[in-house]
């Protein structure tokens, strides 16, 4: 349903072009959950954002092709992209305590996107809207809905991020690390509820994390991405079992066990993410990468397969 | 946008963060000009006193006598006038002669265009001074109570409270009534009346606030950051602190501030010399003008237009010069210009 | 909540003091000078002077000359002017009131509705030649002295085109009582409403236009993005609503200023008999007196207008309601 060919995000900056996203190709089927991990500044944000069309700082060059059911994306008018945008691609952001107005109660802007597509009465988005926040297991929804956003939990506000995003029944959903800045335990509620969820609507998901931990739970199929390029593709369960890229085997490696003794040390990686400025020609993980020969100077390529690392270690 | 400022974020900061300010300051075209602008105003009321010696006038004795020539022939400055019931005399309107009376004469015969020139230099004088007293008090008070705190902050507080809640022009008719006729004698000091040094003192203290209360609010977020309390728990010494560690975050602030509080003084300046608790007669400011001209306004409106315009000029070019410094230094900052 | 009100309210109560304490010590303590002689004005006989003395109690402690000053400003009222022999002060201040008042009101509506204007569609249009210009305009009222300006409006209204269509309903300057001729009382304040705005049409619509723009980087636009809201109800409902918080609390202190004084310019150039113009008549006569009470019950005025605006905001925003 969502096919991304050759995105490439660029900003203007007072130093230089910034390639923040550079030649990302993915695809999305319908109910599928694609996972997309990377360290932060790997581009996994902004290119869902482009996908959303949230980029308006007028110093980004958006590239590329982005088809959502055929239609495409990139350059679509944004009086038709705001049609799409809230009803059938929805979003769910990363820190829910500045993502709702604070002027507003919780009620009031979810029933705001029902009648923002929707042909019905005020009367009747509101009740959508204590549906929704029931649909969430947000505790006595009709009282829930007249509080303002400051006087919620974490917890509770992400959760009215997700009735909101879910107030159309959009095809697709876009959660861009919906779980970090919140607490373990209410992390897990906050997972099992997108499982269930899923399961309800049968949304597509495309779900944005740096937390290896959270795509075993949730994943189908995965995209790791380093310095604004994808570098290795598969299910989940290749790449959990066969990691081919050795960044893939680093962020593995940083996941705690869950069971069994605790390593003394958790392994991180050694270095950091490279500037996206005046970015240097070769692999661009090679700087951090134990396993660097020569040919690493080169740019490797991503195959095309459903299965695909950017390595010369596995090309070779 | 956290994702694009993350990337933007780890871009090198290859220059200092002044170079980078000027570079900026000096990309924005309308700061450029403004700043040009304002030199040139300052250049032309430092000439005030070769412009009158080379003219030969006194522009602060009255001269109502005086005579000067115009195309030839011998006019008075002050004319008979010809409407009304003949005891008015009325001054000269405009010459456009550099040098003759160029701007017309006042209501003592006095050369306009000199009093113009002498007059701005004595408003910029005091709107500069007035910063430097304002930001001094400010910078002290506001950098003791943000960096101590308790009981020394809820007073200095209190303090700015109640200058604060002042009528900025009640506050200073109040100072002026008690100070302008007799001056201040504070033992060590002695301002006389009539010195400028009282409008500057005035207009000084009555915006201390104004410049404070920023100022406590970033070092009472500064005293938090964690490089502040590392030093202190370090056990380095206050004083050493304040001066290595918060003072230079703060002087960013109280650069911006330098225009913005110029341009509010001379507006301030101008406007208590035209209460005439100001500048006192017969030196001259361009409020001091203005309402020399006011009784000429609709005879001799030259006298009151060219002060103002001159204020207008010089004000704006500050507050253009204002924001582009605050854009150059500190882009998020919240200072607005012109509260008044 | 009730906690914070109460505070509230001890704070203005000792802002207040300070302040009389401040007034009290500027009039009677400076240092350099006899009060008496002040209070009694320009060429006072010794029998004045002696007058004066007692009636503010300068032989004794300075509390009790506290004291004294504070009693009759605020209980007995029965303050006078001793430049004009036996004027009665308070009751002159409060006659003034209605002027200044009607002046600042018609002002405020003006620059409510016009900065309201320049600030949206500056912030809808911003960075193209509209914001541009708009947003110099505004530096230019800014940067205008107002007391000039007025003259300049009265030169133009009262005298150079008087006589024009235009400017011919322009009345001589003065004031009109609303309740003997409404008409004329609105027609010799338009010119003044329009000098005194201008400064705060040129402030509030900067002010209000980099809040929105401001809020418009916040998370929560974003949000309001990804719903598929439309540009104007964003920028309306979203970015504005966020935004008119400071606009209100700014509204309120300079609302509160002018009342309290700082109409004055305004009051001065036009003739208008409100609390600023008679500070200053007042100051051209050194009668001390009508100054003290007017700047007293000015920022007494201000104090409690702030202290107003304060906890009117902790009952509209509802972080600061809950808190």
């Amino acid at each position: 349903m969502l096919k991304v060919r050759d995105l490439s995000v660029s900003f203007r900056t007072e130093q230089g072009i910034v390639r923040a996203v550079d030649g990302v190709s993915f695809e999305v089927g319908e109910g599928e959950l694609l996972g997309v991990v990377g360290e932060s500044g790997s581009g996994k944000t902004v290119s869902l954002l482009a996908v959303m069309g949230l980029i308006t700082d007028p110093n980004a060059i958006i590239a590329g092709s982005i088809q959502y059911r055929g239609r495409e994306l990139v350059g679509l008018k944004s009086r038709a992209m705001r049609v799409l945008r809230g009803k059938e691609i929805a979003m769910i952001f990363q820190d829910p305590m500045t993502a709702l107005t604070p002027v507003y109660t919780v009620g009031w802007q979810i029933a705001e996107q029902v009648l923002a597509h929707q042909r019905i009465s005020k009367a009747a988005a509101w009740q959508r809207a204590i549906d929704l926040l029931a649909e969430v297991n947000i505790p006595k929804p009709e009282e829930a809905a007249h509080r303002y956003p400051h006087q919620l939990s974490g917890g509770m506000r992400q959760r009215v991020v997700i009735a909101m995003a879910l107030s159309c029944n959009p095809a697709l959903l876009v959660a861009d690390e919906p779980t970090t800045a919140l607490d373990v335990t209410v992390q897990a509620q906050i997972l099992d509820l997108l499982h269930k969820l899923r399961r309800n609507h049968g949304s597509a998901i495309v779900f944005i994390t740096h937390d290896m931990g959270v795509m075993a739970e949730i994943a189908d199929r995965m995209l790791v991405m380093y310095a604004g390029r994808v570098v290795e593709r598969g299910t989940k369960e290749e790449l959990f079992r066969v990691p081919m890229h050795p960044y893939t085997q680093a962020l593995l490696d940083s996941i705690p066990p869950l069971t069994g003794e605790k390593p003394r040390r958790l392994r991180a990686i050694p270095g950091t993410p490279p500037i996206l400025l005046n970015r240097p020609p070769g692999c661009a993980f090679a700087p951090r990468c134990a396993q660097r020969f020569e040919k690493c100077s080169a740019e490797p390529e991503l195959g095309n397969g459903e299965r695909a690392a950017a390595c010369f270690r596995v090309t070779a | 946008m956290s994702a694009v400022s993350d990337t933007l974020d780890a871009t090198p900061k290859s220059r200092g963060p002044w170079a980078t300010a000027l570079r900026r300051l000096l990309r924005d075209r309308a700061a450029v000009a403004a700043l040009i602008l304002f030199l040139m105003v300052v250049i032309l009321c430092l000439l005030a006193p070769a412009y009158a010696q080379w003219t030969g006038t006194d522009p602060f004795k009255s001269t109502l006598d005086a005579v000067i020539k115009l195309n030839g022939q011998d006019v008075p400055v002050m004319e008979q006038s010809t409407e009304g019931l003949g005891l008015g005399y009325t001054p000269i309107g405009p010459t456009w002669q550099i040098g003759n009376y160029f701007l017309g004469a006042d209501n003592q015969g006095r050369d306009v265009m000199a009093r113009l020139l002498f007059g701005g230099l004595n408003s910029l004088f005091i709107a500069g001074m007035a910063t430097v007293v304002t930001l001094f008090f400010a910078t002290l008070i506001g950098l003791t109570a943000g960096f101590f705190g308790g009981i020394i902050d809820t007073l200095l507080s209190r303090f700015l409270d109640i200058l604060w809640a002042f009528p900025v022009y009640l506050l200073a008719i109040s100072l002026s009534i008690v100070l302008i006729t007799q001056g201040l004698d504070l033992g060590l000091i002695t301002i006389e009346s009539g010195s400028l040094w009282l409008p500057i003192f005035i207009i000084g203290v009555v915006y201390v606030p104004y410049v404070a209360r920023p100022v406590r609010g970033q070092v009472l977020a500064l005293r938090e950051s964690e490089f502040v309390l590392a030093a202190v728990g370090l056990g380095v010494p206050s004083h050493r602190i304040l001066l290595r560690d918060i003072l230079p975050n703060v002087s960013t602030t109280l650069i911006v501030f330098v225009p913005i509080m110029m341009a509010l003084n001379m507006i301030t300046e101008s406007a208590l010399s035209f209460l005439s608790i100001g500048v006192q007669p017969p030196d001259a400011s361009w409020g001091t003008i203005i309402q020399d001209g006011q009784t000429l306004l609709y005879t001799r409106p030259v006298v009151a237009l060219a002060p103002g315009i001159a204020i207008v000029i010089t004000v704006l070019a500050l507050n253009v010069l204002g924001d582009g410094l605050r854009d150059a230094l500190d882009p998020r900052s919240k200072i607005r210009i012109g509260r008044s | 909540m009730l906690l914070a009100l109460l505070q509230r309210l001890g704070q203005m109560v000792f802002v207040m003091f300070g302040i009389s304490m401040l007034v009290f010590l500027i009039f009677f303590a400076t240092p350099g000078a006899d009060p008496a002689a002040r209070i009694a004005g320009r060429n006072a006989t010794p029998e004045v002077l002696e007058a004066v003395r007692k009636s503010f109690g300068f032989d004794q402690p300075f509390y009790v000359q506290y004291l004294t000053m504070m009693k009759k400003i605020f209980i007995t009222g029965d303050l006078t002017s001793f430049v004009n022999r036996g004027w009665k002060v308070v009751p002159a201040v409060m006659d003034t009131v209605p002027v200044t008042l009607s002046l600042v009101m018609g002002a405020a509506v003006l620059w409510v509705v016009f900065s309201l204007i320049i600030g949206i569609v500056a912030a809808a249009t911003r960075g193209s030649w509209i914001d541009k210009t708009l947003m110099v305009l505004g530096l230019i009222g800014i940067s205008m002295p107002v007391y000039w300006l007025g003259e300049m409006l009265n030169l133009i209204t009262q005298s150079r085109y008087h006589d024009t269509w235009m400017f011919s309903w322009v009345p001589p300057l003065g004031y009109k009582n609303f309740s003997d001729d409404p008409k004329g009382w609105f027609l010799t304040l338009v010119i003044p409403w329009i000098t005194l705005s201008i400064l705060y049409i040129g402030l509030y619509g900067r002010v209000l236009r980099a809040a929105i723009v401001e809020s418009l980087q916040e998370d929560y636009i974003r949000t309001a993005r990804a719903k598929g809201l439309s540009e104007a109800r964003i920028l309306l409902r979203h970015a504005l609503r966020t935004s008119l918080v400071a606009f209100v609390t700014l509204f309120g202190l300079d609302f509160g200023a002018l009342v309290g004084g700082s109409a004055l310019l305004t009051e001065v150039v036009f003739g208008l008999q409100g609390v600023g113009k008679l500070t200053y008549d007042a100051l051209l006569n050194l009668d001390l007196p009508i100054i003290m009470t007017t700047v007293l019950y000015a920022s007494f005025f201000v104090v409690m207008a702030n202290a107003v605006v304060d906890i009117l905001y902790m009952l509209i925003d509802p972080r600061v309601r809950t808190a």
